[in-house]
C-alpha cells in the first residue's frame, strides 16, 4: 500500500548538509498498521512527512495504493493539481492535534470536505457520522479549546478520515498525550484499521504504541531502516533489538554453575508447556528469571529468561530439546548481550 | 463654534474611513505576502519579499507631512485635485497601508506552522490555506491591529488641514492654537479622547470574544509606535493587558 525506495532527504542550510533520511525503503502492506519507531531525530517525521511529500525527498519514489506520488512534484516548491488530489486521499493525524481554533468540532471536520468542494449537505452529514464514529456525536458544536487531549486527538481522527481515505498516517499521534488516553486513541485506530480496512502507518517513540497496535514494526535509527518486519519475524529474528525491547527481560544468574537462556515464544509453540515438559524430560529445576508475554494482533508472543542448573556444556541435550520444539533459544553470557539501552523503555 | 465642530467631525470621519477600508484592503494582502515570501514561507521568494519590506520600510519611516506634500503629483493623479478631503484621503491611505501591512505580518506570523501543515494534508493550495487558515485564525489579532490603525490614521489626520481638508485636529490649530480658542481647543480635545476611546473598546471586545472563544488568553502587548498625532490619541491607543 505504501512503499518507499531509496528514500533519502538531506537538508541544507548555510553550506552544512544534515541527512534525515538515508536510502529508506519501507514497505506497508494493505490493511496492516506499521510503526515506525525511533529516537528524535533518528528521521521518523521526515520519512512520514515524504509519505504525502509535505517534505519533499532529495531523492527516491514514493508510491502509495499504486500511484508514484514523486513523479507528481512538479518542479517548483508548490504542490501541483495531482499532488493535492492525491493528498487528500490519504489523511493525517497530528501530534499536536492541528485544529483551527476558530472552528467548531464539526466545522473542523467539514475543512478537508470543503477542499474537496463538497456542498454543505454531504460536509455536514459526513461530519456528524465521523463524530459518531470516533465516540464525540454531542461535541459537533463545541470549540477545539474546549476540548480535553483525547478528545482533540478523536477529532483529528476524525478529520482525517472525512476524504475517505486508504491511507492513515499518524505522526506521533499519542506522544502528547497521558497514558490511559494513548490507550483509547490506539484502540480506536485499531477499530478504524478493523472496520474500514484502514492502511496506518504511525510513528512514535513509545514501544508500548508498537506493542499495542501494530502488525508490523521498522526500527529507525540515523535515517536508515535497520530491522523491519511483522512482530512475528522480528522474534523470530536472532539478536533483533526490536523484539528484545518489545519484550524486555532481565535477570542475572543465582550462582556460577548456571546457564542462563532467553528463550522466544512466537507462532505454535505459544501452545505448548514447554517449560514444564523440559522440567518433567530431564528432571532438572528451572527457574524463571523474567518473562514479557504478550498478546500482539492477537497472537501470545514473548520471551522468557530462564535458568537450569550446570554449566553450558552440561546442559546441550535440554536446550536442543527446547530448539526442537521450534523455540528460539539465546545462551546468555555465551552470546554478547542484545538488550540495548535506550531502546528499553 | 456647533455648526464647524460637526462639520470638522464629519470631515475627519469621512476622511479616516475612507483611509481605512483602503488601508486594510491594501494592507491585508500585503502583510500576508510578507509572510508567504519569506523564508521558509508557502511562496518563498527572497527577491519580492525584499522589495515589499524595503517599500514598506520606506513609506513607514516618513514623516506624515512630508509624505503628504510628496505625494501631491500623485494624489492630483487619482483625484484630480490636492486640496480638500478626497486630496487627503490619498496620502492617508498610502501612509497607512504599510503600517497595518506591517500589524497583519506579525499577527499572521503567529499562527501555528502545524495548521498549515494540516491543511496542506489535506490537499489544500495556498490559496486555501490563506483563506481557511492565516486569515480566520489571526483574526482576533487583525482586528486589534485595525484598531491600531484607525487610531493612528485619526492622529495622521490633524494634519489634513494643511491641504484644506478640515477635520477636527485643523480646526484645533486654527481656533485653537491660532486664534487662542482654548475652548475650542479642549472641546477637540474631548471629543478625539471620546472617540477613540469608543474604538479602541469596539475593537477590543469584538477582539476578546473571538480570543475567548479560540480559547487562547488575552491579546498579546501591542504598542502603536506613531509619532506626531495628539496626545489624546497616544492615551487611547494604551496597551491591551494580557
Amino acid at each position: 500500500m505504501i512503499t518507499t525506495q531509496g528514500l533519502t532527504k538531506v537538508y541544507r542550510s548555510r553550506g552544512r548538509e544534515v541527512t534525515a533520511l538515508d536510502g529508506v525503503d519501507l514497505h506497508v502492506r494493505e490493511g496492516e498498521v506499521y510503526g515506525v519507531i525511533g529516537q528524535s531525530g533518528a528521521g521518523k517525521s521526515s520519512l512520514i512527512r515524504c509519505v504525502n511529500l509535505l517534505e519533499r525527498p532529495t531523492s527516491g519514489t514514493v508510491t502509495v495504493a499504486g500511484q508514484d506520488l514523486t513523479a507528481l512534484v512538479g518542479r517548483g516548491s508548490r504542490a501541483g493539481k495531482e499532488l493535492r488530489e492525491a493528498r487528500s486521499r490519504i489523511g493525517m493525524v497530528f501530534q499536536h492535534f492541528n485544529l483551527l481554533s476558530s472552528r467548531t468540532v464539526q466545522d473542523n471536520i467539514e475543512l478537508p470536505l470543503e477542499i474537496l468542494g463538497k456542498s454543505g449537505n454531504e460536509r455536514s452529514r459526513k461530519a456528524l457520522e465521523l463524530l459518531d464514529l470516533v465516540g464525540l456525536a454531542d461535541k459537533a458544536k463545541s470549540y477545539p479549546a474546549q476540548l480535553s487531549g483525547g478528545q482533540k486527538q478523536r477529532v483529528g481522527i476524525a478529520r482525517a478520515l472525512a476524504g475517505d481515505p486508504k491511507v492513515l498516517l499518524s505522526d506521533e499521534a499519542t506522544s502528547a498525550l497521558d497514558p490511559e488516553t494513548t490507550r483509547s486513541i490506539l484502540q480506536l485506530l485499531r477499530d478504524l484499521n478493523q472496520q474500514l480496512g484502514l492502511t496506518v502507518l504511525l510513528i512514535t517513540h513509545e514501544m508500548d504504541v508498537v506493542k499495542t497496535v501494530c502488525d508490523s514494526a521498522a526500527l529507525m535509527e540515523r535515517g536508515r531502516i535497520v530491522e523491519s518486519g511483522t512482530v512475528g519475524e522480528l522474534l523470530a529474528t536472532p539478536g533483533s533489538e526490536l523484539a528484545a525491547a518489545l519484550f524486555p527481560v532481565s535477570g542475572d544468574a543465582s550462582g556460577a554453575d548456571r546457564t542462563v537462556i532467553d528463550v522466544t515464544f512466537h507462532g505454535e509453540s505459544t501452545t505448548q508447556p514447554v517449560i514444564s515438559q523440559l522440567s518433567r524430560t530431564y528432571n532438572i529445576d528451572i527457574s524463571i528469571l523474567g518473562a514479557a508475554m504478550d498478546t500482539v494482533a492477537g497472537k501470545q508472543v514473548g520471551r522468557m529468561r530462564i535458568e537450569l542448573p550446570g554449566r553450558f556444556d552440561e546442559n546441550v541435550v535440554p536446550i536442543g530439546f527446547l530448539r526442537e520444539q521450534g523455540l528460539q533459544v539465546e545462551i546468555q553470557g555465551h552470546e554478547p548481550v542484545l538488550l540495548k539501552e535506550g531502546v528499553t523503555k | 463654534m456647533q455648526p464647524l465642530l460637526s462639520q470638522a467631525c464629519w470631515d475627519t470621519l469621512y476622511m479616516v474611513g475612507w483611509s481605512t477600508l483602503i488601508a486594510v484592503v491594501g494592507g491585508l494582502p500585503l502583510g500576508i505576502l510578507l509572510v508567504l515570501t519569506d523564508r521558509g514561507g508557502l511562496l518563498q521568494n527572497a527577491v519580492v519579499n525584499k522589495i515589499i519590506g524595503q517599500i514598506v520600510n520606506i513609506v513607514r519611516s516618513m514623516p506624515f507631512i512630508i509624505l503628504m506634500v510628496a505625494l501631491i503629483g500623485f494624489t492630483r493623479a487619482i483625484v484630480g485635485t490636492t486640496i480638500g478631503r478626497e486630496a487627503a484621503i490619498v496620502p492617508l491611505a498610502i501612509g497607512a497601508i504599510p503600517f497595518f501591512a506591517r500589524l497583519v505580518e506579525t499577527s499572521v506570523r503567529e499562527v501555528d506552522g502545524g495548521l498549515i501543515e494540516a491543511v496542506q494534508s489535506m490537499g489544500g493550495n495556498t490559496w486555501t490555506v490563506v483563506r481557511k487558515v492565516l486569515v480566520p485564525e489571526s483574526l482576533p489579532s487583525l482586528i486589534s491591529a485595525t484598531t491600531t490603525t484607525i487610531v493612528a490614521i485619526i492622529g495622521y489626520s490633524a494634519m489634513a488641514g494643511t491641504v484644506g481638508a478640515g477635520g477636527l485636529g485643523d480646526l484645533a490649530i486654527r481656533y485653537g492654537y491660532q486664534r487662542f480658542e482654548t475652548g475650542m481647543m479642549w472641546t477637540i480635545v474631548a471629543i478625539l479622547a471620546v472617540v477613540i476611546a469608543i474604538i479602541q473598546f469596539g475593537g477590543d471586545s469584538g477582539a476578546r470574544v473571538l480570543h475567548r472563544r479560540a480559547g487562547k488568553g488575552g491579546e498579546p502587548l501591542r504598542f502603536s509606535l506613531f509619532v506626531g498625532r495628539p496626545a489624546v490619541s497616544t492615551a487611547g491607543a494604551t496597551t491591551k493587558t494580557r
